[in-house]
């Protein structure tokens, strides 16, 4: 009674719907994060209207999606927000969503803890206000606290923390998880892509390989107590697995809907190259996930490359396609923190002479003269960012054989 | 939200009936199906058809041994479905429907 693969393998073929699918609802935002991986900041004109959401989540509820991570932008700003929320929930499609925490008061907070269809994810990017506020923007450590306390005070216990790891917090896990506790909510760390505005500040803000090394072993250390959204697969390289699947989802269990219905294979990955359609076009989301040329490409047995000799290619699967991407490296060469150290020579190899990186697109920054918070030091452009989201995997029980 | 620690898992009893729990969703796949439960926010995979089937049944029979029977599956399979089952149950997926 054992299938004829290996799960990982059937979930590569792809199914009938996505796992973890990301909504990215607008790409208004107030804030402008430096690293944001939709170059948020205005609101695109051809953003779905609520009837065309409405019609989507019609679609997932059909499809049985269990639930969406919405993002953006800031999803919360989006005046139909809160409608399209009790909307999905009527419908039992699950919520959760990210924010900076811009819209979280008190009674806000007291409706949501409601309902165990509703998650919520508060994005900080530093456990200080001083390194939070360098990469999200100054009054950005306040908003997401002032949040957390009040989800707290309303009873909301497990709401997550959900923290990019940079170079620039690497050091400060551990107060992280204290402030997580201190609110009854949970830590998830992510990985930092080099999408959207993350493609300028990628090589300040990554983390250097030695704390890479820390992350992982604290990550291996606190188990399952910490969500990652599989986002550190390529971590695998150096022996146990973390928690989760372990491998690229994109367009496999993994997709993105962006604010105007375009379908990318992943969250990281917003550019032409791996757009598979919209949410308006014919036979609509179904279709696009069944169906387009790109998924079924993306479901077809994967070459390891230049990889494919490593022993730990196994482990890694080669890492982050989007990540390679945005860094001028081959998709079937090593990932650009492959923790033997592979990538680092190849990003050497790619650019000799500063070879012309693909850019990100499309791009909503706000122009550079701003009123709101302005991001200091880092770099030029900027909002939040999520990942596959809460490893939805993290109860994988292996039934019947 | 509420997410609740999983008590001690009580022994599963094959001959009581059972269902899934109200907050579980459960979505067909072409390798068997996926379980989400929305209070714990897990998920949860059936790795082949027939025990999806026997999960389907449950609800409708005396006692999770007959949803077994009536899926069909062989006496010498029953200990390992009886051990999926208790794992359902331990992870809440699956629920004792006489109040236990």
């Amino acid at each position: 009674m054992s299938p004829p693969l290996p799960l990982v393998e059937q979930f590569q073929r792809g199914l009938a719907a996505p796992i973890c699918l990301t909504w990215e609802l607008t790409y208004a935002c107030n804030l402008s994060c430096v690293h944001c991986l939709s170059s948020s900041g205005r609101r695109d004109p051809r953003e779905l209207t609520t009837a065309q959401c409405m019609a989507l989540i019609d679609e997932f509820e059909r499809m049985q999606v269990f639930y969406v991570n919405i993002g953006g932008g800031e999803p919360t700003v989006r005046p139909d927000f809160w409608e399209l929320v009790d909307y999905a929930v009527a419908h039992r499609v699950g919520v959760k969503f990210s924010t900076n925490g811009i819209r979280i008061t008190p009674e806000v907070a007291r409706r949501l803890s409601g309902s165990d269809y509703i998650d919520v994810q508060i994005s900080l990017d530093g456990a200080t206000e001083q390194v939070n506020d360098a990469v999200r923007g100054a009054g950005s450590y306040r908003t997401a606290v002032r949040a957390m306390r009040n989800l707290a005070a309303a009873g909301f216990s497990g709401f997550k923390l959900s923290v990019v790891v940079t170079s620039q917090n690497a050091g400060q896990l551990d107060e992280f998880a204290a402030l997580a506790d201190d609110h009854g909510a949970q830590l998830r760390l992510t990985r930092l892509r080099p999408a959207g505005r993350g493609a300028d500040v990628w090589v300040e803000l990554h983390p250097t390989s030695a704390q890479q090394r820390a992350v992982y072993d604290w990550l291996v250390s606190r188990g399952e107590n910490v969500l990652t959204g599989d986002s550190f697969f390529h971590l695998a390289g150096y022996g146990q697995a973390l928690p989760g699947l372990n491998m690229c989802g994109a367009g496999r269990v993994v997709c993105l809907v962006d604010p105007v219905g375009d379908v990318y294979a992943c969250p990281f990955a917003i550019h032409d190259s791996f757009l598979a359609g919209n949410v308006t076009d014919g036979g609509g989301f179904t279709r696009v996930w069944r169906e387009s040329e790109l998924f079924t490409d993306l479901r077809r047995p994967q070459s390891g490359g230049a990889c494919a000799s490593c022993a730990a290619f196994d482990a890694c699967r080669g890492g982050c396609m989007a990540a390679k991407f945005f860094t001028g490296l081959p998709l079937d060469g090593p990932d650009p923190e492959c923790v033997l150290g592979h990538g680092e020579a190849a990003l050497a190899a790619a650019s000799p002479g500063g070879v012309t990186l693909p850019r990100p697109y499309p791009d909503h920054s706000r122009p550079a003269r701003q009123s709101g918070p302005v991001p200091v030091t880092i770099g030029r452009r900027r909002p939040p960012s999520r990942a596959c989201d809460e490893d939805p995997l993290a109860g994988l029980a292996s039934l019947a054989g | 939200m509420s997410t609740q620690a999983a008590g001690p898992a009580a022994a599963f009893d094959l001959d009581r009936p059972w269902c899934v729990d109200e907050r579980v969703a459960v979505r067909p796949e072409p390798f068997g199906a996926l379980l989400y439960h929305f209070g714990t926010r897990r998920l949860t995979f059936l790795k082949d058809p027939m025990v999806l089937a026997v999960v389907r049944g449950l609800a409708e029979q005396p006692s999770a041994r007959s949803a077994c029977e009536s899926a069909g599956v062989p006496a010498p399979a029953m200990a390992a479905y009886e051990r999926a089952l208790a794992t359902l149950a331990s992870s809440q997926m699956i629920r004792a429907r006489d109040g236990r």
